[in-house]
């Protein structure tokens, strides 16, 4: 007897799965708005994506090639053990590669590549409601919602300014879906934002411990909140990947001893690991190759 | 002042279960008119004003209100949305406590101009410009506009809470208990603001109040409570001066002489 046998197929009873796809299907009827769902306990933390587990876990079939990341990285601790949970919950085939992918689950990132018709992205959800730290009444910010009443969400990006000279938010960055629902695009960079705009791909939010979920669906129009003498702009940086050589991606900084060193590298591993492959390099290529090599020695 | 009364109010009552909030009140305001309505705490004076300011459906009675387009609109038939969206550009509500009225944890500045952006207002600068105006007139120094008003005194609060009130530049404004908890001197300075903004911006205005001072300094007209029903009204210095109901008459000698 396998492993398989004592789970049904993803984990979730089909009933379960039934009634989050029924919430899926109004989400993306109402694109940006939050549908309530009977979240159930996940063999994982609230915080660690029970809510993009079961929207993952909802929609995937037999055939689905599914890739995992965490903060844009396919080798972190969550992004590994959601993929271990559905090899072993579903059997199905996974992937690190954006392109294979018809699933991709997300925290905190949207990959470099474009995505494609056909391609969905789940994104794992810890508060769904943009209006939480300004309005902390949910019975006020649905109201809100239901009326269009969304001066105080300005009103944030004001204080920014005000505190600032700039809009400081720099991730979570509150956006307008369709020109009706402001919606959380989840703690991804703004840098993101405009990747969300127009997107071919299907779009999925799962909040498991706030028990809502959202969806922009395909060609859907999102836009960031701005001020017109303050406009949305996206994080820039300095210098390319010093592993690939890539501009206009976003890089992660990594601190490389304890006197001062560090890298920006792509925070898409997938991304960076293919244009490597392509032949491109950065800066700090072969020095990291070489520092690798030396406790071998 | 205009032949057109603003507000329309007739027979209005509410009751808790079998107790009465307020009962049969009829009146109407023209624009421009302050009135005043007083009497002693339950009275049902704050009940009439959340009637009126449909933070309370009324159980009986209409209320109608002249719409900026000319109609006069019956408040209980209007939908939530744009019942709120009225409350937000056309009236104001400055609450006795401060804190009620305002957001107490964004900046002064954010504070005025949360019902510009709620409007549709999306230029930073022409924002903080109103705010920073609107601070001016009600004598809160402009080097104040980014602090929030966790750091004010209560009559800065007061006076931020109106400034927060009047920058849509509404036509009707309700007042409850608008200088409780002040002392004197605040006081006189926030009713001189008061009445030179309502005079200067032509506005019409419901002050609940059980102060007879702040009654006979900024109303026009005036309206006298007990036990939820109206039982005297008319020109305040008339009322003030020769009441004429029992109760008028011993609320009026009850004024403390310094």
């Amino acid at each position: 007897m396998n492993d398989l046998a004592t789970y049904n197929f993803a984990y979730l009873d089909e009933q379960t799965k039934r009634m989050i796809r029924r919430a899926i299907l109004k989400a993306i009827a109402i694109p940006g708005y939050q549908v309530p769902f009977a979240s159930r306990e996940m063999p994982m933390p609230y915080g660690w994506g029970t809510g993009g587990v079961q929207v993952t876990a909802s929609i995937l079939g037999p055939d689905d090639v599914l890739k995992v990341i965490d903060q844009g990285a396919d080798d972190t601790t969550n992004a590994v053990s959601i993929r271990a949970f559905f090899q072993k919950v579903a059997n199905v085939a996974v992937t690190t590669k954006t392109v294979e992918a018809t699933i991709i689950q997300t925290r905190h990132r949207i990959p470099e590549e474009p995505l494609k018709e056909g391609q969905t992205l789940v994104y794992q959800v810890p508060i769904p409601e943009p209006l939480r730290f300004l309005e902390p009444r949910e019975t006020e910010t649905r109201k809100m919602h239901a009326l269009e009443e969304y001066g105080l969400m300005h009103v944030k990006l004001y204080e920014d300014i005000s505190r600032n000279g700039h809009i400081a938010t720099t991730y979570a960055y509150p956006v307008k879906v369709e020109g009706r629902y402001v919606m959380d695009p989840s703690p991804t960079p703004k840098f993101d934002n405009p990747k969300m705009h127009m997107s071919e791909a299907l779009q999925l939010f799962g909040a498991g411990r706030e028990k809502r979920i959202y969806a922009v669906p395909p060609f859907t129009e999102v836009v960031s909140l701005d001020f017109e003498d303050h406009p949305f702009e996206i994080q820039t940086f300095e210098k390319p990947c010093a592993l690939c050589g890539a501009e206009n991606v976003y890089l992660d900084e990594v601190v490389l001893d304890d006197r001062g060193g560090r890298m920006f590298v792509c925070s898409d591993t997938d991304h960076c690991e293919d244009r490597r492959a392509h032949g491109h390099a950065g800066s700090m290529l072969a020095s990291t190759q070489h520092q690798r090599k030396e406790p071998a020695e | 002042m205009s032949a057109v009364p603003l507000l329309k109010v007739r027979d209005v009552s509410k009751f808790y279960g079998s107790r009465i909030g307020c009962r049969n009140v009829s009146f109407e305001l023209y624009p421009g008119e302050v009135l005043a309505v007083v009497g002693e705490s339950g009275s049902g004076k704050t009940t009439l004003l959340s009637c009126l300011s449909t933070r309370l459906m009324p159980s009986s009675g209409m209320i109608e209100y002249h719409m900026r387009d000319g109609q006069y609109r019956d408040l209980a038939h209007m939908g939530e949305a744009a019942r709120r969206f009225l409350m937000r550009t056309d009236w104001g509500f400055v609450h006795q406590n401060p804190a009620d009225g305002l957001r107490m944890t964004v900046s002064a500045g954010a504070n005025v101009g949360e019902r510009l952006m709620a409007v549709g207002d999306r230029h930073y600068g022409n924002i903080r410009a109103s705010a920073s105006d609107w601070l001016r007139r009600v004598e809160i120094g402009e080097d104040r506009i980014d602090d929030q008003p966790r750091a004010f005194s209560g009559g800065m609060r007061q006076r931020l809470q109106i400034a927060r009130n009047l920058v849509t530049s509404p036509r009707l404004v309700f007042m409850d208990e608008p200088t409780g908890g002040l002392d004197v001197s605040v006081q006189a300075r926030l009713l001189d603001l008061v009445r030179g903004l309502v005079h200067d911006l032509g506005l019409a205005a419901i002050i609940v109040t059980h102060d007879l001072a702040v009654a006979r300094l900024l109303s026009h007209r005036m309206m006298v409570m007990k036990d939820g029903a109206v039982i005297e009204q008319g020109l305040t210095d008339r009322v003030l001066d020769d009441p004429r109901e029992p109760y008028t008459q011993l609320l009026v000698s009850s004024i403390l002489q310094v």
